[in-house]
């Protein structure tokens, strides 16, 4: 059986019913993913391919270059089909869930996307699916629900709670619980009961593995700096995940090396994990309220959706509910291999407000472009402020496109004074 | 043997009631808690409301989101238990993040110290698989507190091996998959969970959409040793003018209808 924790975080905290799944969820991973069983990871990759468009390209950008005196590269998973990183692991879990001779597949989803991924991935593949959405993120992210309806996914809305991710999440377990002899739940991110974080992280390893060789490649040598923004972090760790070792001070134990080979890395990589700082790190108590998602940061250590994390909870143990301008990173909880890297050393958590994720967006847009989800664009604020401190090759993942935005951030940015925002007409009806 | 033990076999066919701590005030839970005792209860299970419910259905959601408006902490309710004076034991109800946040550290001890402390004979916890289970298992042992496992539907072979010899109290039968939640018909899986537990020498009560007197009846032929009801009770307490009276009712019509089940004839298994 394969290690169900990083450290002290991660675990199978479920309830009795799923437990079963969740093992014979754990056989397969290990049988098709680990060891390419019936030759499931040839196929997977060979449809990442062709339905996907994979490989992504790293891109220079020379504007950003330009301003930042440095080079910037661009990791493009904007570019995958459906606009996002998510079709990594949503392809690779449908699959998985065919090879298992599962019948239908549920997902929450925060910003859509990861719903989107799933429900193109389930018609790909020929699965009914079901999709969980917090009611705000509905209203928030419309576009997104027409792609999945188009896809013949049902999309069921969740009013409880803020309707955010969390919601959804809660949702989608319940469902999970009544129906998990015939189904798959595809989970969108790193977190969840294992082995959930590393199926998710394998699934979307092959951002790094790629940035790896087409750096190597194109320049000759590592980046100093990548920069991915965390929601649950799966953007995040498959950005991150070919680079974990490049790391010159062995911080980490000798104990947490799971790879028990020791290599003397030629170049150390910085890994920067972009969380939302949303309106405030402030958190109101009595509210129940935290506004911004910067788990990392601010979070201390808890049980969430099957996983011992690192969580925005209260004294007592209630889960906060948080805020982002991007559904996306709306979360109260992180992976828990994240919170491992994070309190190992070898992640750096950093924030960036809804505000400086907007002037971003926009900056984005205009210099170079490509229009970017919310999400991403808090990668790019965290450049914007810090690019100073990044070393002179830096690598920002483009987790996805903004057309999902676009309703949102034309709203946001009437309300404020954003430095990089063009003059923007809204038409009247 | 423990106190909970001694009570579902000294009252089998015992009466397991649920209700939400808080809902809609403690004062108000105080008082369900005796009409419960009165009416036959024989075990008495207080939910610690938690912001994340994955295990319930809409209606004890409901319920759960009626107690944290309502202001109720884990201090406030280990204050009410520890002024409960009740036949029935009482245990607590609670997923697994509350009880690790209590006290400074995530660590289960300082959780079951104050339960104990507060008179509490028992824990469930919905989201803590046995695997996860060894600390709280062994901070349970320390104080003396039972830990109720709950066997799904689906929990079977050596699992169920495992999760049987580490259950201490008994052993909460999950009725149907799902989620908790008033249902018209006990389910049939109630029947086959029953017949694989039967050689294990623990106590067994059946929960998970229990709702009437018949249904009581139907697992106790069934071969349980109890049967377990919240969201019945839940939602005489969101509509009823006179809860506490109807409460006490509703548990005489469950206990009597087990106790039906006992002297009717076995039936034949499906
Ligand atoms: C474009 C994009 N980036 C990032 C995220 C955040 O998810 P994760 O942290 O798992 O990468 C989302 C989530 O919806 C997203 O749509």
């Amino acid at each position: 059986m394969s290690e169900s924790t990083f450290g002290s975080y991660g675990g199978q905290y479920v309830p009795e019913a799923l437990m079963p799944a969740v093992q014979e969820l754990e056989d397969a991973y290990e049988r098709y993913v680990l060891e390419n069983e019936d030759g499931f990871m040839d196929e997977f990759r060979e449809r990442l391919r062709d339905f996907g468009g994979r490989p992504t390209p790293l891109q220079r950008a020379e504007r950003l270059s330009d301003r930042y005196g440095r080079e910037v590269y661009l990791k493009r998973e904007d570019l995958l089909h459906g606009g996002a990183h998510k079709l990594n692991n949503a392809l690779g879990q449908v699959l998985l869930a065919k090879y298992m001779g599962k019948e239908r597949i549920i997902a929450e989803t925060g910003a859509g996307q990861h719903g989107t991924a799933t429900a193109m991935a389930a018609a790909h593949l020929d699965m009914p699916c079901e999709i969980y959405m917090g009611a705000t993120d509905v209203n928030r992210q419309r576009p997104n629900v027409y792609r999945m309806r188009m896809n013949g996914a049902k999309v069921n809305p969740v009013e409880a709670g803020r309707g955010t991710l969390k919601e959804a999440i809660n949702e989608t377990m319940r469902d999970w619980a009544t129906t998990v002899e015939t189904t798959h739940y595809v989970i969108g991110s790193i977190v969840g009961p294992h082995p959930f974080p590393k199926m998710v992280r394998d699934f979307q390893s092959v951002i790094s593995e790629e940035t790896r060789e087409q750096i190597d490649e194109q320049v000759g040598r590592l980046p100093d700096s990548v920069v991915a923004c965390a929601g649950g972090g799966s953007n995040t760790m498959g950005t991150f995940h070919a680079f974990v070792d490049d790391e010159r001070s062995a911080k980490r134990s000798s104990a947490d090396d799971s790879s028990g080979e020791q290599r003397e890395p030629r170049e150390h990589v910085s890994l920067y994990a972009v969380e939302a700082g949303g309106s405030s790190l402030a958190i109101d108590e009595a509210e129940g309220l935290a506004p911004n998602s910067a788990t990392l940061s601010t979070g201390t250590d808890g049980v969430l959706h099957g996983a011992m994390t690192k969580l925005l909870q209260s004294d007592d143990g209630q889960i906060m509910e948080s805020h982002s301008v991007s559904a996306g990173l709306d979360y109260a909880g992180v992976g828990p291999e994240l919170s491992y890297l994070v309190d190992a050393g070898r992640v750096t958590p950093v924030n960036v407000d809804d505000e400086d994720a907007l002037n971003a967006f926009h900056r984005l847009s205009t210099l170079e472009g490509i229009i970017p989800a919310l999400e991403t664009a808090h990668a790019f604020g965290y450049l914007e402020r810090a690019h100073e401190d990044l070393g002179e090759l830096i690598v920002v993942n483009v987790s996805g496109r903004g057309d999902k935005d676009l309703e949102t951030v034309l709203e946001e940015t009437e309300k404020r004074d954003l430095e990089a925002a063009p003059e923007i007409e809204v038409f009247g009806p | 043997m423990s106190g909970i033990e001694t009570a579902i076999r000294e009252n089998n066919p015992a009466l397991i009631t649920y209700v939400t701590a808080g809902d809609p005030s403690l004062e108000d839970t105080e008082a369900y808690v005796h009409a419960l005792d009165r009416g036959g209860a024989d075990l008495i299970e207080l939910g610690l409301p938690f912001s994340e419910p994955i295990a319930e259905g809409p209606t004890i959601q409901a319920a759960i989101n009626r107690a944290l408006e309502a202001g109720t902490t884990p201090e406030s309710f280990f204050d009410l238990v520890a002024d409960l004076e009740t036949e029935a034991p009482l245990l607590v109800m609670t997923y697994y993040n509350m009880i690790l946040q209590y006290g400074s550290e995530p660590d289960p001890e300082p959780f079951v110290e104050r339960a104990a402390g507060a008179g509490l004979a028992g824990i469930i916890v919905p989201d803590l698989p046995a695997e996860e289970a060894g600390p709280l298992r062994e901070a349970c042992d320390e104080y003396g507190l039972d830990l109720v496992f709950i066997v799904a539907p689906t929990t079977g072979g050596e699992r169920l091996d495992r999760i049987m010899s580490r259950a201490t109290g008994f052993a909460y039968v999950q009725a149907r998959l799902g989620t908790t939640g008033a249902r018209a018909n006990v389910s049939s899986a109630t029947h086959e969970s029953l017949a694989r537990l039967e050689e294990y020498d623990v106590p067994k009560a059946v929960g998970f959409g229990v709702s009437k007197g018949e249904h009581a009846t139907e697992i106790i032929e069934a071969g349980a040793d109890g049967v377990i009801v919240g969201s019945a009770l839940i939602d005489i307490i969101a509509e009823s003018d006179t809860p506490a009276a109807d409460l006490e009712a509703k548990a005489r019509e469950l206990k009597a209808g087990a106790l039906e089940g006992v002297d009717a004839p076995e039936p034949e298994q499906p």
